[in-house]
């Protein structure tokens, strides 16, 4: 099976008044392509942070990791927005869309940037299959938080990602939207054949992925179904 | 990573747009404090212009002829020959100040009397009331005689003018003359007679100061310049000054292009103010905008594409900022010639000026979208991690960038400002002293926010802790407001204490106790009698000042052809053509000090004269003790060695002399005398004045009561036209204030909303929000005063040479109403928030 995502011995540490904070404490593991997993663990565990390692939004301190084959830390920072256009998708938990755009423009967004043609029509076929084709013309302030959700999937599938990367999707919802939305995600994900890592509190939603890892202190401590042989068990 | 994707522009102009629409009235908001630097700018330029074509328009009319000759002696007859060679037609006018007496009612003044000849003005008219007393006075014995005069007077065309020995019937007042403003006419009223009558009056007598004209019309104006040119050193030996359309024209034109110069660095001071608050609206503006901005950074758009999406933003908007400034710049210089008709010779008809349009939109532009480069270019540093969670990012001083814009911004006030002073130094000093002033007046917005924190009450009421600690929280407008309210203070502040320095000047001058009256143009013959009737009048006086005209021929040799040709000369260029009014005596008075070299009183005619020259003049013109000096008085030539300098304190009312000479020297040259006197009050004043007009009709006075009414009217005339672009600045601070606040209504508007809800009074919401601001208000003019208060101490000294003791009820007034202003504007712009209910307002603001 190819591999979507290597992680080596990464570690993320902070100055912090003239003292080093380490967050990220020589983390390895690698994904599979198509398949889904969570992060889960306690606040403060550097889920998050780890999420933002993988997702190129940050650099290690050292260690590596590489997404589609693409070693991330030989790359400028526009080098790495070029590859979170062409390979990642988001989900946030506050959604995130942009609050001057309208739904539609929203989910044109990535496409746009990509210079991709059609993105109008392409947009409004996912605004469709999120089931909001008719609220395509609304702002982010007039929709509910479960629609404004919808959206962000649409979005995050518009660039039609290899790995599609989830902050707790469904931690600003009640419980009700938050299966909706979860049922939504992978139905989506299940059709695009996308890699999905989602981070999480919710152990039943993490129970749902094909593959959980435990985060505790900056170290992964468990692994349901490691690929690495160097995987560190530190239970 | 070969794959590029280029962005297309269309995309970062469709995402500015879309970014832009739940923003545009704050944008707009952003670029308000701009529209008044630019409308101040423009309406000056446009004014400028406008100027430069009716100047070109009406050359003609400015000089009345083709060629002026001037020269302070009777014009020989080869000369006058020359100038009927050049022209067709040529009148002659004489002029000089004496005093004239309006027998209906005793009224005495000092006027400029023209006693005119020929058909001058050849372009233009003599306006007068009747119109036809402009050419007729000069057929018969009448007078012409400048409307105000007649008005302050209470005399009428028909009543008689004695002007000297002869009485004048007035044919009529004069409103206006070819090249005359109605500031000249108000220092010195204007009396035209005709010239075949000056003989009559008795005032051209030898060493009477008069100044001799020839207007010319000339056959071929087209060479006039070329045939002048060559005239050119013939006229010099003869000490004839010329005057042709153009030189008029340019002369005419540069006296304005200072004028406007000046009012147009006070527009830029009121733009540059706008700048700093557009500046900081921007950076909040961005700061609000880190999470859409990391979202796209996160969708795969580069820190340029961000960068360029603001920068998109901020461009627009600066130019509708600057359109707007334009339109409103227009509308006012439609009504700044109003304003500006006493100190302009020609009439102005408003237009429209494009270039001057496009010039201030341009210069919008341009400095809008600098000041807003310094927060635009911290959009390159936005991580996309803040998507996930929003981290303090700390301002990077590192970033040179940033450094970069600084000196952009330096280097576009250096030029700018280069191109209103035409000298490097003059925009240097300036930039310095903005920073100065900008840094001094950051300085002390820090040390309030430091003080705060590290004294903070805490044992006070909540009301006041919440006011005080809004000085020093995150997204507080302590230094913008601190900075921008500041510096129209210290503007406005500065204005005023140079007026009442001037003022001040002048009145300590003609003060109690000091001479008040100054009588010149006293015969020899005259002398005597004069002082008896001084005396009889009871007058103190301390006799009278003898005063030599003389020219200066060479100083150790160098002439004025030597300075014309080599500039490496330092000497002031005028000094071979200015006349000088030189005395003599044995002993100093006691406003004089010798400095350098040895004071002579006498001189023996064996020996040549050692005179005394002021310290300063000699340093200007490098002259030294032990220099010759050759003087030329009135044809006769008379070496000098200079003996001594001396310093003399000019604010003295007495004759003070920049050339002193030794007795013995020039007691049998042509001269007159001075003498100073103090009169009590305005009954005196005008019983003497009359006593010496019927009895020494030449004699001249000066009173410098008069002379203090006419310098407050013409200080008050400069100083509404000051006022009224300092009113700019002053505008453009207020609407920075506003704008600063409502930003800042967007930053608080949450916690104000929470207090509501947390069952915070109206009253307690306002209280806050007075605590904030009156400390806000009260340091900034606080500081701005302080500031107005060096800067005018330093002008005082360095450059009035005078002392400075403010007046301190207009500054209390001006800090009280600064105050005032400020809280008022916090408190109406706080009503929004207590007015209507929390949630209503978080739905509409979020």
């Amino acid at each position: 099976m190819d591999t979507i995502l290597k992680v080596h011995n990464v570690s993320k540490t902070y100055q912090s008044a003239g003292r080093t904070l380490t967050v990220l404490e020589n983390i390895n593991f690698s994904v599979a392509k198509g398949s889904t997993l969570s992060l889960i663990g306690p606040s403060g565990s550097g889920k998050t942070t780890l999420l933002g390692l993988c997702a190129g939004l940050d650099s290690a301190s050292t260690g590596t990791v590489e997404l589609a084959s693409i070693p991330l830390e030989k790359l400028s920072e526009d080098k790495r927005a070029l590859v979170r256009n062409k390979h990642v998708g988001f989900i946030f938990q506050n959604f995130q869309l942009l609050p001057t755009l309208t739904a539609l423009e929203n989910v044109m967004v990535p496409m746009e940037l990509r210079g991709s043609k059609n993105v109008k029509s392409l947009a409004l076929e996912l605004l469709d299959k999120v089931g909001l084709a008719a609220r395509g013309h609304h702002y982010p302030v007039q929709l509910s938080g479960g629609e404004q959700q919808r959206v962000s999937l649409a979005r995050a599938f518009s660039n039609q990602p290899d790995i599609l990367f989830a902050d707790e999707p469904t931690g600003n919802l009640d419980a009700e939207t938050s299966e909706k939305i979860e049922n939504l995600l992978f139905e989506l994900n299940r059709e695009a054949g996308t890699t999905l890592i989602l981070v999480t509190h919710n152990p039943e939603l993490a129970a749902k992925t094909g593959r959980i890892i435990r985060m505790k202190g900056g170290v992964l401590i468990s692994d349901t179904n490691p690929e690495t042989p160097n995987l560190q068990n530190h239970e | 990573m070969n794959e590029n994707p280029r962005i297309p522009f269309s995309w970062l102009v469709t995402m500015a747009w879309r970014d832009s629409r739940r923003n545009r009235s704050r944008l707009l908001l952003f670029v308000s404090s701009i529209i008044l630097g630019i409308a101040a700018l423009v309406s000056i330029y446009s004014l400028s212009d406008v100027l430069k074509k009716e100047i070109d328009s009406q050359a003609a009319e400015l000089l009345g002829a083709d060629l002026e000759l001037t020269t302070n002696k009777p014009f020989a007859p080869e000369m006058i020959k020359i100038a009927d060679s050049l022209g067709n037609k040529r009148s002659e006018q004489r002029s000089f100040t004496s005093m004239v007496l309006f027998p209906s009612n005793g009224g005495t003044r000092l006027v400029q009397v023209n006693a005119l000849g020929g058909d001058f003005p050849y372009y233009g008219e003599l306006e007068t009331e009747p119109v036809t007393a402009g050419r007729d006075f000069r057929k018969s014995k009448a007078a012409v005689v400048d409307q105000t005069l007649m008005l302050q007077f209470n005399v009428k065309p028909g009543d008689s003018v004695k002007v000297g020995n002869t009485s004048f019937v007035i044919a009529g007042s004069l409103s206006g003359a070819p090249g005359q403003t109605g500031i000249a006419s108000s220092v010195a009223p204007v009396v035209y007679i005709p010239i075949t009558y000056l003989e009559e009056t008795g005032l051209q007598q030898k060493g009477s100061r008069i100044t001799y004209k020839q207007y010319l019309q000339v056959n071929n104006p087209r060479k006039l310049e070329t045939v002048m040119e060559d005239l050119r050193p013939r006229l010099n030996k003869e000490n004839i000054n010329f005057d042709t359309i153009e030189s008029q024209k340019k002369d005419t034109a540069r006296s304005f292009s200072d004028v406007t110069r000046f009012l147009s660095l006070v527009g830029f001071i009121a733009l540059l103010m706008g700048c700093i608050g557009v500046a900081s609206a921007i950076h909040i503006y961005v700061k609000e905008k880190i999470s859409t901005i990391a979202v796209l950074r996160c969708l795969g758009a580069k820190s340029s594409h961000a960068f360029l999406i603001y920068l998109l933003q901020i461009t627009v908007i600066g130019l509708i900022g600057s359109i707007i400034g334009a339109v409103l710049g227009t509308i006012i210089q439609q009504f700044l010639p109003a304003l500006l008709k006493d100190f302009i010779p020609v009439d102005i008809h408003p237009g429209i000026s494009w270039p001057s349009i496009g010039q201030g939109i341009l210069l919008g532009l341009i400095i809008s979208v600098l000041f807003a480069l310094l927060p635009l270019i911290s959009i390159r540093n936005i991580s996309p991690l803040n998507a996930l969670r929003i981290s303090l990012q700390s301002e990077s001083w590192k970033d040179p960038m940033k450094w970069l814009v600084y000196l952009l911004i330096i280097g576009f006030v250096l030029g700018f400002t280069r191109l209103l002073f035409d000298r490097w130094i003059q925009s240097f000093f300036f930039t310095a002293g903005l920073l100065i002033s900008f840094l001094l007046l950051g300085l002390m917005a820090r040390l309030l926010t430091w003080s705060v924190r590290r004294f903070f009450p805490s044992g006070w009421a909540y009301v006041w802790r919440q006011g005080l600690a809004n000085l020093y929280r995150p997204n507080n407008q302590t230094a913008i407001l601190i900075v921008t309210i500041g510096l129209g203070t210290a503007l406005i502040c500065t204005l005023f204490f140079i007026q009442e320095i001037l003022i001040n000047r002048v009145t300590r001058a003609a003060g109690a106790n000091q001479p008040n009256m100054v009588l010149f143009d006293i015969q020899t013959a005259q002398r005597e009698g004069i002082m008896d009737l001084t005396k009889a009048n009871s007058l103190v006086m301390n006799g009278t000042v003898p005063i030599v005209n003389m020219r200066l021929e060479s100083v150790n040799k160098i002439t004025a052809a030597t300075l014309e040709k080599d500039s490496t000369i330092k000497m002031w260029k005028g000094i071979f053509s200015r006349e000088f009014r030189v005395t003599f005596r044995d002993s100093l008075t006691d406003s004089e000090k010798i400095t350098t070299g040895k004071w002579n009183g006498v001189s023996s005619l064996l020996s040549i004269a050692e005179v005394s020259v002021e310290e300063r003049f000699a340093t200007q013109n490098s002259i030294k003790p032990g220099d010759t000096l050759l003087w030329n008085v009135q044809g006769t030539m008379l070496p000098t060695i200079v003996g001594s300098l001396r310093e003399v304190d000019w604010n003295r009312v007495q004759t003070n002399f920049l050339v002193v000479f030794p007795k013995g020297v020039l007691e049998e040259a042509p001269q007159f005398h001075v003498l100073m006197t103090q009169v009590p009050d305005k009954e005196t004043s005008a019983r003497f004045q009359q006593a010496v007009v019927r009895q020494y009709p030449n004699v001249s006075i000066i009173d410098l009561g008069l002379i203090l009414n006419v310098l407050d009217d013409i200080l008050s005339k400069i100083g509404f036209i000051i006022r009224f672009m300092a009113a700019f600045c002053m505008v453009t601070g207020i609407v920075v204030l506003i704008s600063s606040v409502l930003i800042s209504k967007y930053q608080r508007i949450q916690e104000s909303v929470l207090l509501r809800t947390l069952g915070a009074s109206r009253r307690q919401i306002y209280i806050i929000t007075a605590i904030e601001y009156f400390f806000l208000g009260a340091l900034a003019a606080f500081t701005g005063i302080v500031l107005s208060l060096g800067g005018s101490w330093a002008m005082a000294h360095y450059i009035f040479e005078t002392g400075f003791s403010p007046n301190w009820l207009p500054v209390i007034i001006v800090l009280f109403s600064v105050c005032a202003l400020t809280v008022a504007i916090g408190l109406i712009n706080s009503r929004f928030i207590v007015s209507r209910p929390p949630l209503e307002i978080l739905r509409q603001e979020v």
